[in-house]
């Protein structure tokens, strides 16, 4: 095969940057911009397509594996386009630059008794990246995927085209960029409905179940009665307790509840605490959680939470904040960093209610069987949505957080690969801001066909060049990547 | 838009490393692209010689049964050219983990000649050639904070000969420039390896060959060098047994030295 190196005129060496996956388990090299201005994502595009070169986008980075990566190529990171450029706080509608992060969103809407009706489990995220992802959050049964408040986005095409979408107006695009992992366009802004709420707090309660069925049910039963469910689970244990673990169920408290509404919607009543029980400082908490981070210390640290909730915290009541409650893991910043060298992958499948007891039941047991198991599962309850490429079903999800190690690569290889197997016979899903380990085959079997026909039918209008391009993409989407 | 080559893309689970053999169509080069190529590396095979090239390829990836050599004629003396294809094989092969110097030039010269344009031509392939490809790796592994910069010098870097000054000069400013790489480099976690070979048998030594003792074949040569790059080692000579004689060559001294008719 012969390449001629054919004389490009060099981007400039400067912007070489190392790039990494949230999960710190890849990582390359990039030519990185970070424009304030969308001429310069224009005149980025015309560059690109002159000398050949792809462009990745990138929010916050927090995607877990390849999506905001395009290794060897241009990375696009929107962050420092972060103006909120409208906002009404007598009909929660608002508009910002693509950015915006989820604090800044809650930051500038709270005080004013609205809050996002959907929000992923940490804050750092941009709109943007939310948006290419079309994120869920722990009320998904209910309150249906972020893209569903969006009342409308423009946006730029590699093509040259700015478009506005809006579930009225160019529908096509609006449920296919929605979803698209940044590869058929840039979002350049983002209208947001959002969500009227009466206290910064939440109606908490907790319990703890003995195994993976009754989490399962519990998740399943306290849909009607609930605003958000999440259960956490333990993975570590053997026989009959795998899967036992903790509830959360939460409720937006009506009006009149909260005798003092504008006291707890103050963002100072919400802003996470710098030290954990007031002592010790929350930056430097990953570092004691490393040592016990292999399968002997989490099984114990595991246990021994376990024990706690079923005794002590088993059947509380409280009031939570709406920031404690829905971004949990920003409580201990970098907590990733405690998985070592390897980083981790986050394995989330989505599973339809009548199979997932078994196929959940079996890939725990696997899992554990081969010494390679998670060291956090958390559940939640979800709903199938419009978008071209959705991820979600009529029922549950497990995502399980999983280390990853030199020596257990191959290991969890193959693992994987067999887990990969359970959930599509099971007829699941997957979602690719977690994903870093489907084949392009894997893919198009859970979308099926027809969807990545249309998939890339529209990438072929949207971008005839082919500019935009991500390793996920070139992953899941180029055929020749079947067997990793 | 030249079309890009689709390589494998890394996951957490399975990466595949990528090197650039600068150098690589006959030789010491060539026997180490197979011998990387054995060991799962992707490969980038540049060098002038085009047929070369692509028969070297299309071996190793019938061996492998997947495109896992790719073919970039080049000639080091083109400078200017260097930065945008080191970037467009960057682009095509989405990471570079090893960069390794092997082009080199020899010119059997006269003991008493001094030809201008075969010592020119020696210290531009040898030395400007390994500078400007070294440096483009140099800011890009630095940036990484990881990778690993070969550079193929040479026995005669170590002292300063009758039979080749210019060739001994430009080994002996390709090694001081990887030791100065190596201060430079080491402390944002990047390896660079030296490797002195001592005769191997090739076109190279064929054209210039005086001496036929302890020849090694370019195999031979190449496994020693993928042995000290995977424990990244700073310097090897290769066959070891020339680090004990080069201890002793350059320690004779210049009174005697001067006297040496080799
Ligand atoms: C601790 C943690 C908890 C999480 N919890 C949840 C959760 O509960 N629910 C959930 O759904 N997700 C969750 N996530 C995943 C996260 O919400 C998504 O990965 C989100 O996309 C990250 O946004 P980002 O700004 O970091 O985007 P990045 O990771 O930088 O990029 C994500 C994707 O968006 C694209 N993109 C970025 N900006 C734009 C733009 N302006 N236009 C077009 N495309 C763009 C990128 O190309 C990329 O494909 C969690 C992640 C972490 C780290
Ligand atoms: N053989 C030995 O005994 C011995 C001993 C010590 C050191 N070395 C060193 O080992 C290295 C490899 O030599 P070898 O013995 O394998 O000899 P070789 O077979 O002649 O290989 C020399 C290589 O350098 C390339 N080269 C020469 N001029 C070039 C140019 N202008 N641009 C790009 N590439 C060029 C050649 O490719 P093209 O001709 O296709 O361009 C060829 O691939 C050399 O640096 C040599 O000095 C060899």
């Amino acid at each position: 095969m012969t390449l001629n190196g054919d004389a490009v005129i060099p981007l400039p060496t400067d912007r070489l940057a190392r790039l990494e996956n949230f999960g710190h388990s890849l990582s390359g090299p990039a030519y990185l911009y970070r424009p304030t201005e969308i001429e310069q994502i224009e005149e980025l595009f015309e560059i690109a397509r002159r000398h050949g070169f792809s462009i990745g986008l990138r929010g916050a980075g927090r995607s877990y594996g390849d999506a905001a990566l395009n290794n060897g190529g241009v990375v696009l990171d929107l962050q420092r386009m972060h103006r909120i450029l409208d906002w009404n706080p007598q009909t929660g509608i608002i508009k910002v630059d693509p950015g915006v992060t989820i604090e800044q969103l809650w930051m500038h809407t709270l005080e004013d008794g609205w809050w996002s009706p959907v929000m992923p489990g940490t804050m750092a995220p941009t709109l943007g990246g939310c948006l290419a992802s079309n994120v869920h959050g722990k009320n998904n049964w209910k309150a249906g995927p972020f893209g569903e408040y969006v009342l409308e986005f423009s946006a730029l095409l590699p093509n040259g085209e700015h478009v506005v979408c809006s579930p009225t107006k160019n529908t096509e695009l609006f449920f296919g960029l929605i979803g698209c992992m940044g590869i058929l366009g840039v979002f350049t802004s983002i209208t947001l409905q959002m969500k009227r709420i009466y206290s910064g707090n939440l109606d908490v309660f907790a319990w703890a179940e003995p195994n993976l069925k009754h989490i399962l049910d519990a998740v399943d039963s306290g849909k009607e009665d609930n605003d958000y469910i999440v259960g956490w689970v333990d993975c570590t244990p053997r026989g009959s307790r795998i899967g036992r673990g903790q509830l959360h169920t939460a409720n937006y408290l009506a009006p009149g509840d909260d005798p003092s509404p504008l006291q707890s919607l103050r963002s100072e009543s919400q802003i996470l605490p710098d030290t954990i029980l007031g002592l010790v400082p929350k930056a430097i908490v990953w570092r004691f959680m490393r040592p016990a981070m292999n399968n002997m210390g989490v099984w114990a640290g595991n246990t021994a939470k376990y024990l706690a909730n079923r005794t002590i915290g088993h059947k509380k009541r409280y009031l939570q904040s709406l920031v404690a409650f829905n971004f949990l893991l920003d409580y201990v910043p970098n907590w990733e960093r405690a998985y070592g060298s390897g980083g981790l992958i986050q394995y989330q499948s989505f599973l339809p209610i009548a199979t997932a007891y078994d196929a959940y039941n079996e890939m725990l047991k696997l899992s554990k069987r081969r010494g390679l198991p998670s060291y956090l599962g958390v559940v939640k309850r979800h709903r199938p949505d419009k978008f071209l490429l959705s991820h979600a079903v009529d029922g549950f999800s497990l995502a399980l957080d999983i280390k990853v190690s030199k020596r257990k690569r191959p290991g969890l290889r193959k693992l994987i690969r067999e887990l990969n197997k359970i959930v599509l016979q099971a007829g699941g899903r997957f979602y690719f801001a977690k994903d870093s380990t489907l084949t392009a085959q894997e893919v198009s079997e859970y979308l099926g066909e027809e969807t990545v026909n249309n998939f890339k039918a529209l990438k072929a209008r949207c971008d005839p060049h082919n500019l935009l391009q991500t390793d996920l993409f070139r992953r899941c989407f180029t055929s020749s990547n079947s067997e990793q | 838009m030249s079309a890009t080559p689709s390589v494998p893309v890394d996951t957490p689970l399975l990466t595949r490393p990528r090197a650039v053999i600068v150098g690589a169509s006959s030789g010491i080069g060539a026997a180490l692209a197979h011998k990387l190529a054995q060991e799962g590396y992707l490969v980038a095979l540049l060098a002038r010689n085009q047929d070369n090239l692509e028969s070297i390829a299309q071996q190793i990836n019938h061996t492998a049964g997947e495109t896992q050599a790719f073919v970039y004629p080049h000639d080091v003396t083109d400078y200017d050219l260097i930065p945008s294809l080191f970037q467009t094989i960057l682009r095509d092969l989405k990471k570079i983990d090893a960069l390794v110097y092997v082009s080199g030039a020899q010119f059997p010269v006269g003991i008493s000649e001094f030809e201008f344009e075969k010592d020119r031509n020696m210290l531009e392939v040898n030395l400007l050639g390994a500078v400007a490809w070294l440096g483009q790796a140099a800011v890009l592994f630095e940036r990484m904070g990881v990778g690993q910069i070969v550079g193929i010098s040479s026995v005669a870097a170590d002292r300063g000969r009758v039979g080749n000054p210019a060739y001994n000069s430009s080994k002996a400013g390709l090694s001081t420039y990887l030791e100065a790489l190596r201060n430079r480099l080491t402390r944002h976690g990047v390896n660079v390896l030296t490797v002195k070979p001592g005769f191997v048998d090739t076109k190279l030594f064929r054209e210039n060959a005086k001496a036929s003792f302890g020849v090694i074949s370019p195999e031979k040569a190449a496994n020693a060098i993928w042995r000290a790059m995977r424990k990244r080692k700073q310097q090897i000579y290769t066959p070891g047994w020339w680090r004990w004689m080069m201890l002793v060559i350059r320690h004779v001294p210049s009174i005697i030295f001067r006297r040496l008719s080799f």
